[in-house]
């Protein structure tokens, strides 16, 4: 029983015949993936091949859109998101995003960080300057920021900016965090900075990032999904794929022949 | 040859362009200039008849002497009144319109029905106001009924520019709240307001320049003809700017004699509305700068 329980733990996040349909069109047929805890999935393929789409499924981001049916299921930590009883606050709460523009709010760097702590009930000014001190830190910011906490968040380089709403999504203490295209609108050292970040939280959160950037893929994801057309093509270690591509559109893709 | 035929071509653009750019020049500047002219006007008429007791004293001898006080109160009464009616209103009207309302057919509908009160003639807004919140209500001849009256007449400028307003919010600053796990009321109240609000501010310096002008509504539901004493409660009549110089100008007792007044009174209507003006612009800058997008 003990063991059985330790086997199903080692799966933060799975999807079992996973289809998505926004009104006519079918955008994900019959995903399965079943992704290990504390580590990086990174999500490739050519636009509108499904990969976003995908990715806003696991905190139900997709229910904002009109004319979604999903089919199929979604377990983060063995509970479906879209069958079982679940609070959707709280799931987003655990499932925290990152988006591809560096979205802050127009307001200081303090109150970007304590905005989550504050929408979830949370109003200790102490707890909240510790846990944005803390996320700032984690977000390899707090350097740059800490003497201009109150300072509007729109003064920050668009990395830093992206930095900050990553600290932003950590404040609530997710344990699962998803990234879509986190790098595409960054120079690239703001770029690498956030490589090295991913790298830094994949000890203590489960990552699945979108990327269109193959060499960015390789670099920080330990398994990659290769999608095209809706279809999960291949899935697994992100060594053997960038290497030995099972399918010949995965081979196709990453060696830049089409996308 | 074709060389030529480029050149000729270039010519004829240019030319059409000159012109184009000739009249519409010309007709902006003919705007401002109508403009002037009136305020111009006004202020040259006007500046005689104002003095410190103008602006401070009671009516007197047949409205040809003494002050404006108690008609400049009035106003004032009845732009605050209608404003604490139709901003909330119009407020969480347009709130529900752009941010709740899922069905656009039940966004369309009220949209129309929005833009239809627009035509409405305030006349007929007058009319209605006696009817409902004089008669039927029975406040009376009163700040409160007449302020009901222009806070409808009111209300679709501050639905659509509130509208406006939330529309140009970038929907990535409600993504990101959403998936912090905040409500929809949530990141209404504590993202999108907040950006949209000095926009908003705007939709109140447009409403408020139509209410203290209008005179219509007030007709028949609280202008007072001549009433030298200051409001003490919500249901007591009061004299007002417009219909003042309606009074003064065309059934006066004396209207040769009240000719100057008239023109001191259409002045200080105008200084109202423009301090009221600067004093919002100077708001939504402020926020502007608190909110600060960029």
């Amino acid at each position: 029983m003990a063991e059985e329980k330790e086997i199903k733990k080692t799966f933060k996040i799975q999807t079992k015949d996973l289809h998505l349909h926004y009104g006519d069109f079918h955008a994900l047929k019959g995903i399965n993936i079943a992704i290990k805890t504390n580590t990086v999935t990174a999500l490739i393929g050519p636009s509108g091949c499904g990969k976003s789409t995908y990715l806003r499924v696991f905190n139900r981001m997709n229910d904002l859109i009109t004319g979604v049916k999903i089919e199929g299921s979604v377990l983060v930590d063995d509970v479906d998101i879209y069958k079982d009883k679940i609070a959707i606050d709280n799931l987003r709460k655990n499932v925290g995003m990152v988006f591809q523009k560096p979205n802050p709010f127009p307001k200081s760097i303090y109150e970007n960080v304590a905005y989550g702590l504050r929408v979830n009930g949370i109003n200790d000014k102490n707890f909240i300057d510790e846990r944005v001190e803390r996320s700032l830190k984690q977000a390899a910011l707090w350097d740059e920021v800490q003497d201009k906490l109150k300072k509007s968040a729109m003064a920050l380089s668009g990395g830093q900016q992206q930095r900050l709403c990553i600290a932003r999504t950590l404040a609530v203490e997710p344990t699962v965090i998803l990234m879509d295209e986190p790098a595409s609108a960054l120079d690239p050292i703001s770029t690498a900075k956030i490589e090295e970040l991913i790298h830094e939280l994949k000890q203590k959160y489960t990552i699945i990032i979108v990327t269109h950037n193959m060499q960015q893929a390789g670099r920080v994801s330990d398994r990659t999904a290769f999608f095209y057309l809706g279809e999960l093509i291949e899935y697994g270690n992100t060594k053997e794929i960038f290497t030995h591509p099972k399918n010949p559109r995965t081979q196709n893709y990453i060696t830049g022949r089409f996308g | 040859m074709t060389e030529e035929i480029l050149d000729a071509s270039g010519r004829a653009k240019r030319r059409a362009q000159r012109i184009a750019f000739f009249t519409f020049t010309f007709m902006s500047f003919f705007v401002i200039a109508i403009l002037l002219v009136i305020l111009s006007f006004i202020i040259i008429r006007g500046i005689p008849a104002i003095s410190w007791e103008f602006l401070t004293e009671m009516p007197k001898d047949g409205m040809t002497k003494g002050g404006i006080f108690p008609a400049i109160i009035g106003t004032l009464c009845l732009v605050a009144g209608s404003m604490l009616f139709a901003f909330p209103v119009g407020v969480m009207s347009a709130i529900y319109i752009n941010e709740y309302a899922k069905s656009s057919w039940v966004k369309r509908f009220i949209q129309m029905m929005t833009n239809n009160l627009a035509g409405i003639p305030s006349i007929v807004f007058g009319l209605f106001g006696m009817a409902l919140f004089v008669n039927r209500f029975g406040f009376g001849d009163s700040i409160l009924a007449g302020s009901l009256t222009l806070g409808l007449l009111a209300l679709p400028v501050v639905i659509r520019t509130t509208e406006e307003a939330l529309k140009s919010v970038d929907d990535s600053f409600r993504i990101a709240s959403i998936a912090l796990g905040a409500s929809k009321w949530q990141t209404t109240s504590l993202v999108v307001l907040p950006i949209a609000f000095p926009n908003i501010i705007t939709g109140l310096i447009l409403s408020i320049g139509r209410v203290s002008g209008e005179t219509a509504p007030i007709l028949f539901t609280v202008a007072a003809y001549f009433l030298p004493k200051l409001p003490s409660g919500i249901f007591d009549q009061v004299m007002a700017l417009p219909y003042h110089l309606y009074v003064i100008s065309t059934s006066g007792t004396d209207l040769k004699a009240s000719r100057e007044m008239a023109y001191g009174t259409a002045l200080v209507l105008i200084v109202i509305v423009l301090i009221v003006n600067l004093l919002a612009n100077w708001l939504r800058k402020y926020f502007g700068n608190k909110v600060k997008l960029h």
